[in-house]
């Protein structure tokens, strides 16, 4: 009897002790907003206990008060979009590397930090949308095509203040040079329908209301509003597909230098890239899961496949200053 | 002014100089960007971008003072000193647009009025493919947007001086021959002129820090060259010095302003007016009515009839529990800022006037600049001045005391978020309060202190009572002001602290304008109780509370 109940005891002490352990907390800073974040960290919490503090913001706020925190930050863990960005956080040494076989074998390197302080976690393609009702799908080819004078007055961008357009001038000037990038920018500008607009989903009304027969847009905008309406007569096209391919830029996470829970953060990373953290981290926003051997979501996988730009996304980075000069240059706002 | 000193003198230059200490530490952060330039960057900025760029901020700023003192003027006379059909809702009502945040309005008025808006798409419809009207993305459009959102501020000080000038004076003008246009432009307006100028001040600041709304029209000004070479070079440090040329604008346009207003002072009269001074009878009445109408329909139904076709249309429901923790987070955060905002501000704007040592009062004219500055820059500021703190003092003394996990208390918490609206929005507290201050007559105290009455029962007495009106405009500009604030908050709020602005942010940082409708609504709504009972409080005649 007093056997059991010592036995009992113990193991009543023994499980709340593990609770104890395992009830951890995480601390994270994101620049990937709210309602795309909070639903893989109540998974996460559902399936180890561990709970999330987080905030968001943009990602250079975030950096800079990562920086000004130093080595007594509260923050574990830092979730941004664009592979610049995430270059930026490795460079200004915010981040610290981390060396995880589950990461390496579920992420290809070309979304990796060749350092190991980042990992992609989803995918998404700026690439060309077009109307249905007045653009042959015959007449598109390549990005650089964009410039020619047939599209005079029917062409759609987004400000080149965004991120995504810097990465993607970025991407180009690696690939085709700094002269060729500068020609194709101009014809861009030139054949403009319409002042440059400040998101995505404002660009692909103009579409659809007649204002701009094609523009270029991030894969997810796209699917958001086929989401709410079918029946829109837009469709994205895969550009470049007989060279380097289309663009495609990354979401995704690393450790901070000086992250207090340094295990769990990796473990939470870990997490995420695989299968099962990948659908929702993916899906909830319409996104390509970064594990190529996680399929993407019935309705991106209707989008269709097509050959991706291998270019190292570290690019847009490393090239992100040079990107702007020249979008200033050609008079891209 | 021979304000009768509560404590010494030395005390009051020390609240002076604490309060502006306060105010001047993120500006310090500025003014140490200086310690090195990155010449690329720079130069690349004065080839391709500085003369666009100012030229864009300066028509900007002129066309909004225009516009704010055009429209805060106007019903400000129309709602205080007359009378017509409707005008006892219209002065409140026309403040309620002083709750739509900027960047909301900007997002509704592009998403109603562009080529794929519902208006032009029905025209098209009617009048053929071909139809193009004016564009509403140009720099009309961001002009007009601004003017609607920031006309409250001219609106609500002009109005006060108006009610506090009492009928005397313009009658006389009107004995004295003056035509009713006349005495307006000879007595009433130089009169209120302090109190326009303090509300065109606000509006041309706020225009100067205004991202989001230029964002959304992509409008390029010098705070969006600010932020681009934050975000986009990732160059803080050539942020914070464009940031301080800035500034250095803002000075240059405030100091104008005071020379060319003077140090004239136009205290109240004993007999504030009690009814209206001119009745507008028949169609004028009606078009009064119609004017100020048009504005309250343009500024604030029609845009909330959007957001509210946008929540109805769409088929999410996010409103959810976290909902409720939203508005209460926004409420109280509002609600304590202003309340310390206004008590720091009236000690300073009191030190002022009983100090008017040159030094005091440069170092208050200084402090009130944080205001121009854009949000991102002055929470950066406020930022690394904290992070300093913790760092260098607070963290190691929590060592020194042997804390097991010596922590940050600065930054991350409550307190330096409120500190930071405090410090943000001390321009906004000391405008209202200054004016309400300088119309109180010397004579007033001076009586109160040849009958027996020490300093603190005189301001007990006498200046408190006085000030209620200014004091309550100034806490409700704060407050509404803090409901609306994104940046700072953003970069500074605790865990768990999210407001509905930060709300509003996360959804149209992806563009999701629409799906931002619902915590846009609940913020308007949130800033609406407030603004209809100070405004009304407010509108109650001064001397109702004097006697």
């Amino acid at each position: 009897m007093s056997v059991i109940r010592k036995l009992a005891v113990v193991g009543l002490a023994i499980s709340t002790l593990s609770g104890v352990a395992q009830a951890k907390e995480l601390v994270v800073y994101s620049a990937r907003q709210d309602h795309l974040i909070k639903p893989v960290f109540d998974l996460y919490t559902e399936k180890t206990g561990t709970t999330f503090q987080f905030i968001t913001d943009s990602e250079a706020p975030l950096l800079a008060r990562l920086k000004a925190e130093g080595a007594n930050t509260p923050a574990d863990l830092l979730i941004t979009v664009d592979a610049g960005n995430l270059w930026q956080a490795e460079q200004q040494g915010v981040l610290r590397p981390v060396e995880s076989d589950i990461i390496n074998a579920n992420i290809p390197a070309k979304y990796r930090s060749a350092n190991g302080y980042w990992t992609g976690l989803s995918l998404r393609a700026r690439t060309i949308a077009y109307s249905t009702e007045r653009v042959d799908p015959a007449e598109l080819s390549t990005y650089e095509a964009l410039a020619d004078e047939a599209w005079a007055g029917r062409l759609c961008l987004r400000t080149a203040k965004k991120v995504y357009n810097q990465s993607l001038t970025a991407t180009m000037m690696e690939s085709l040079g700094v002269e060729r990038t500068t020609e194709v920018l101009q014809g861009w500008v030139s054949n403009l329908a319409t002042p440059v607009f400040p998101d995505d989903t404002a660009l692909l009304n103009a579409i659809e209301a007649g204002q701009c027969d094609v523009g270029i847009v991030n894969s997810y905008y796209f699917g958001r509003l086929e989401a709410a309406n079918p029946e829109l007569p837009i469709k994205l096209f895969w550009p470049n597909q007989d060279d380097r391919g289309v663009h495609v830029n990354i979401s995704g996470a690393g450790v901070t230098h000086y992250a207090k829970h340094r295990r769990g953060a990796i473990a939470f990373l870990e997490w995420l890239t695989t299968e099962e953290a990948q659908r929702v981290f993916a899906d909830v926003n319409q996104e390509f899961p970064a594990n190529e051997s996680v399929a993407p979501s019935e309705e991106v996988a209707s989008w269709g496949s097509f050959k991706r730009d291998d270019v190292n996304v570290e690019v847009a980075g490393r090239r992100q200053a040079e990107a702007i000069m020249l979008m200033d240059r050609v008079g891209w706002n | 002014m021979p304000l009768p000193s509560v404590v010494s003198k030395p005390h009051w230059r020390a609240v002076a100089y604490t309060g502006a200490a306060l105010v001047l530490m993120p500006l310090l952060v500025l003014a140490l960007s200086w310690s090195s330039l990155d010449i690329s960057i720079w130069r690349h900025l004065l080839e391709t971008q500085m003369l666009r760029l100012l030229g864009n901020t300066l028509v900007l700023s002129v066309g909004v003072v225009a516009g704010v003192v055009l429209l805060g003027v106007s019903l400000a006379w129309l709602t205080s000193l007359c009378e017509f059909p409707g005008r006892r809702w219209l002065d409140w009502a026309l403040m309620l647009p002083f709750a739509v945040p900027a960047y909301v309005l900007a997002f509704v008025m592009i998403g109603l009025l562009d080529f794929a808006g519902p208006l032009q798409t029905l025209l098209r419809s009617w009048l053929g493919n071909d139809f193009r009207m004016f564009s509403i993305r140009s720099t009309g459009g961001v002009i007009f947007v601004l003017v609607l959102v920031f006309y409250p501020y001219v609106y609500m000080l002009a109005r006060g001086a108006f009610l506090a000038q009492g009928r005397g004076l313009m009658e006389a003008a009107r004995i004295l021959g003056h035509s009713p246009w006349h005495a307006f432009w000879r007595v009433a307006l130089p009169m209120a002129r302090p109190a326009i100028g303090a509300g065109a001040a606000l509006a041309v600041m706020e225009t100067l820090a205004d991202f989001g709304a230029v964002s959304v029209f992509n409008y390029d000004t010098f705070t969006t060259a600010i932020y681009k070479t934050w975000y986009g070079f990732y160059s803080l440090q050539t942020a914070t010095q464009l940031a301080s040329l800035l500034l250095l604008f803002v000075l240059l346009a405030l100091y104008a302003e005071r020379r060319a207003q003077g140090s004239r002072r136009f205290p109240g009269v004993d007999k504030p007016r009690q009814g209206a001074l001119f009745r507008l009878r028949g169609a004028r009445g009606w078009l009064a009515t119609g004017y100020c109408l048009l504005v309250l329909a343009i500024a604030f139904v029609i845009p909330l009839l959007q957001l509210f076709y946008w929540l109805l249309t769409s088929d999410r429901n996010d409103f959810d529990d976290r909902y409720w923790s939203l508005i209460r987070n926004t409420l109280s955060l509002g609600a304590i800022a202003a309340f310390l905002t206004v008590s720091v501000a009236l000690l300073i704007v009191l030190a002022r006037r009983l100090q008017p040592m040159r030094r005091v009062r440069s170092a208050v004219a200084l402090a009130n600049l944080g205001y121009a500055l854009p949000g991102s820059v002055l929470a950066v500021g406020i930022m690394f001045a904290f992070s300093f703190a913790d760092n260098q003092l607070l963290v190691p003394l929590q060592g020194w005391f042997g804390v097991d996990e010596p922590r940050p208390w600065l930054l991350g918490s409550l307190f330096a978020l409120l500190l930071a609206y405090l410090i943000r929005f001390m321009a906004v507290a000391s405008g209202p309060i200054d004016t309400s201050l300088a119309r109180i007559r010397p004579a007033l105290p001076e009586a109160a202190h040849s009958l027996g009455h020490s300093g603190f029962s005189v301001f007990w007495r006498v200046y408190l009572p006085l000030l209620v009106p200014g004091l309550l405009s100034a806490g409700l500009l704060v407050f509404v002001d803090v409901l609306k604030e994104m940046p700072a908050t953003l970069l500074m709020r605790p865990f768990g602290w999210d407001t509905l602005a930060v709300r509003i942010h996360s959804l149209t940082a992806e563009g999701d304008w629409p799906r931002a409708a619902l915590p846009a609504i609940t913020l308007v709504a949130t800033g609406l109780l407030p603004v209809i009972i100070l405004i009304r409080r407010s509108a109650q005649p001064v001397s109702r509370r004097t006697r």
